[in-house]
């Protein structure tokens, strides 16, 4: 059996994945990425590795994706993120036409063909406002882990706007509005609905059509799964695996690689 | 001619009269003599050297600034000076060479004595008022009309498009009365029958130039070998030494054609620049590109940027004058029409070029070319089945020029044209 692998070093996060000949995921891990990405891009690929339990030499193929794609140096290739994201919703959920893959950092979102193929893609650009920042900055502000900003943010009553783009100033808008005797989980349902906002206005930029994937690490937040399907008015797609999208991709393009390989040749090629 | 001699000739000999020009320009701040301020679409050059006013083009000035990485500094203090950071910085870096009284990385630059400018792009405006309040500059607009009606324009042989021939030949006589009074000079019209003369040939050769990159493998790319030319184009215009380039530089080319010579050694896609480069990475911008095989063949900067020259029109030199406003009024509105409505032309260009893929660079600083490009790129992307690069920057401010970003968006552009490579051949049984 051979295995191939992928790892999205990103700017928060380091995921890897490990998949079997069939494309199923056997092993994935997770781990900050911090100031070291070239550590952080071998730790998440060793315990991948051993969460599959298969050795690191029954891996034939590494693909590095992310920010971080050309420090993965112990790789074989490297991918955007962006083409990896698209080919990993895909692979998870077929009928996907469009992913939006919401990171740390930046949001992307991707028009995709049948067989995960880019059409189009958009990205916010030089500013992290609508990114997994802009929740960190209510997380910090809040006082509440990021982990619990989405079921917070549901049992809102009566939504509070937040006006600011800016991730910077999102901080002193909701210490405002706290000071205004506001409640939290009103302030956090807009926090959700204005980064829900700019999302959408990616996605139209290169065109919704259904299904819609959300990759990515914000891809676990309840809240913002909800306020995208309102804004959107349709179901979206989200794995359990959302925030390994782009480390399978990886993996599926270095699978690729490994069958090419062993493609018996025709006859005539050299 | 050997090839040794031949090849790279209109790079470095571009180079060289870009520098002479710029000392010529010093020359003329040190000596304390009049200088006139004009701008790439619609420079009335012609004109101007008949009275033997140096040309100053402030656009150029400023780019030269970014591409010498001191860009920053001069945006810095028109800033600190007030100006905002949302205003074009293509202005700041020039107010910043007013406040130094003319100081500039390519040598000093005189004052304004006369600026000509059209309404080809709105800033033009507000920006030679800057110097009228500076240095009390006498500022002559000249109205082209039409600028914004593509494909409704009044066409050659009409009653209106002879209407506006006349408005602006009206306003060319207005502009020699002004340059007479400014110079002491009396105006010589077979002067002007000469400077049109060399004004045609750049004019032809520049057309036949765009036109060599049809070839495979390219012969330039449009996006570096092409901003020199342009930069020649505009500051030799109408000038012995720049007909004397351009008829060198189109051999040269010719040349590379016929031996099949290209500007990458493996030309793997050919694409379309939209805008205005990013000057202050300019090379490494382009090596985003050709690093995977991607090759700029063609460009409507080498349109906008060069006045509407593309069009190769030749002036009528029996009647200098109705025939100058003849071609200022089909090129300035060709200038326009490229930068604001090129969606119609670019999928003209697709076919006539054989390109893979069109990138689009809007840039922060300058609204007036950007607003629209996602509109165009939107309605080309109905029109045609044609992968596109949407990337922003800016062509003066390194503040929101992000490589990591930017390379980040370009390998993604370069991994789905591979991809729809791959798909195209696996269909066609290859």
């Amino acid at each position: 059996m051979a295995y191939a692998a992928g790892v999205d070093v990103g700017s928060t996060q380091t995921k890897a994945v490990v998949i079997d000949e069939s494309g199923q995921i056997v092993g994935r891990a997770l781990t900050d990425t911090g100031a070291n990405v070239m550590a952080a891009a071998e730790k998440a690929f060793a315990m991948a590795v051993a969460d599959a339990s298969v050795d690191e030499e029954e891996v034939e193929f590494v693909i590095g994706t992310g920010y971080g794609r050309y420090k993965v140096t112990f790789g074989n290739a490297q991918v955007t993120e962006i083409s990896c994201h698209a080919r990993g919703a895909v692979h998870m959920f077929p009928k996907t036409r469009t992913v939006l893959d919401m990171g740390g950092q930046d949001t992307k979102a991707i028009r995709v063909g049948e067989h995960g193929e880019i059409g189009d893609f958009c990205m916010n650009d030089k500013c992290a406002a609508g990114t997994g920042r802009f929740l960190g900055a209510a997380s910090t502000a809040l006082e509440i882990p990021l982990g619990e900003l989405g079921p917070t943010a549901l049992r809102a009553e009566r939504t509070v706007k937040i006006s600011t783009t800016c991730t910077v100033f999102a901080e002193s808008e909701i210490l405002s509005w706290l000071g205004k005797g506001r409640k939290v989980e009103d302030i956090l349902l807009g926090v959700h609905q204005s980064i829900s906002s700019r999302s959408i206005g990616l996605l139209r930029r290169v065109g919704i059509e259904p299904e819609v994937t959300f990759t990515g690490g914000v891809a676990k937040n309840t809240g913002m799964i909800k306020t995208l399907e309102d804004g959107l008015g349709l179901k979206i797609n989200v794995s359990p695996d959302s925030h390994y999208m782009g480390a399978l991709g990886a993996a599926l393009f270095s699978l690729d690689r490994i069958r090419a390989s062993r493609a018996p040749a025709r006859a005539g090629d050299k | 001619m050997t090839q040794e001699t031949i090849l790279g000739r209109g790079n470095m000999e571009g180079a060289r009269l870009v520098r002479q020009w710029f000392e010529q320009l010093d020359a003329t701040a040190k000596a304390g003599d009049p200088s006139a301020y004009v701008f790439v679409m619609g420079s009335f050059a012609e004109i101007l050297r008949c009275f033997d006013l140096p040309v100053v083009f402030p656009e150029i000035n400023s780019i030269q600034t970014a591409v010498r990485h001191v860009a920053h500094e001069m945006l810095n203090e028109a800033e600190d000076y007030g100006y905002s950071p949302d205003i074009c910085g293509y202005v700041k870096a020039d107010v910043s060479v007013q406040l130094r009284r003319g100081e500039h990385p390519m040598g000093r630059i005189p004052r304004p004595t006369l600026a000509v400018l059209t309404n080809a792009c709105n800033t033009y405006i507000k920006w030679a008022e800057i110097w009228e309040r500076m240095h009390g500059t006498r500022v002559f607009t000249l109205d082209v009309p039409g600028t914004r009606a593509a494909g409704r324009q009044s066409a050659p042989g009409s009653r209106e498009f002879e209407n506006d021939r006349r408005y602006v030949e009206g306003q060319i006589r207005e502009l020699i009365g002004v340059c007479e009074e400014l110079t002491g000079k009396r105006f010589d019209i077979d002067r002007l029958r000469q400077h049109l003369a060399w004004s045609n040939e750049m004019n032809g050769a520049w057309a036949r130039i765009l036109e060599l990159n049809r070839t495979r493998p390219a012969v330039f790319n449009a996006l570096t070998d092409g901003t020199i030319y342009l930069g020649v184009s505009n500051a030799l215009r109408a000038s012995e030494e720049g007909a004397r380039y351009f008829r060198e530089l189109a051999g040269e080319l010719a040349y590379k054609k016929a031996q099949g010579i290209g500007t990458l050694s493996e030309e793997t896609y050919r694409l379309v620049f939209v805008g205005v480069p990013c000057y202050p990475i300019f090379r490494r911008f382009n090596e985003l590109f050709t690093e995977w095989g991607g090759s700029f063949v063609c460009s409507t900067y080498l349109w906008f940027a060069s006045g509407g020259v593309n069009r190769g029109f030749q002036f009528d030199t029996d009647r200098p004058i109705e025939s100058l406003a003849e071609g200022a009024l089909l090129s300035v509105r060709d200038a326009m029409d490229s930068m604001f409505l090129n969606d119609r032309v670019i999928g003209e260009m697709i076919d006539e070029f054989a390109i893979d893929g069109v990138v689009y660079h809007p840039i922060k600083s300058c609204r007036t070319v950007s607003t629209g490009l996602a509109d165009g790129r939107r309605a080309l992307m109905e029109e045609r089945d044609i992968p596109s690069l949407f990337i922003e920057s800016d062509m003066m401010d390194r503040r929101v020029v992000s490589e990591a970003q930017m390379k980040n968006r370009a390998d993604a552009f370069f991994e789905g044209l591979a991809a729809r490579r791959q798909r195209e051949a696996a269909a066609s049984g290859g």
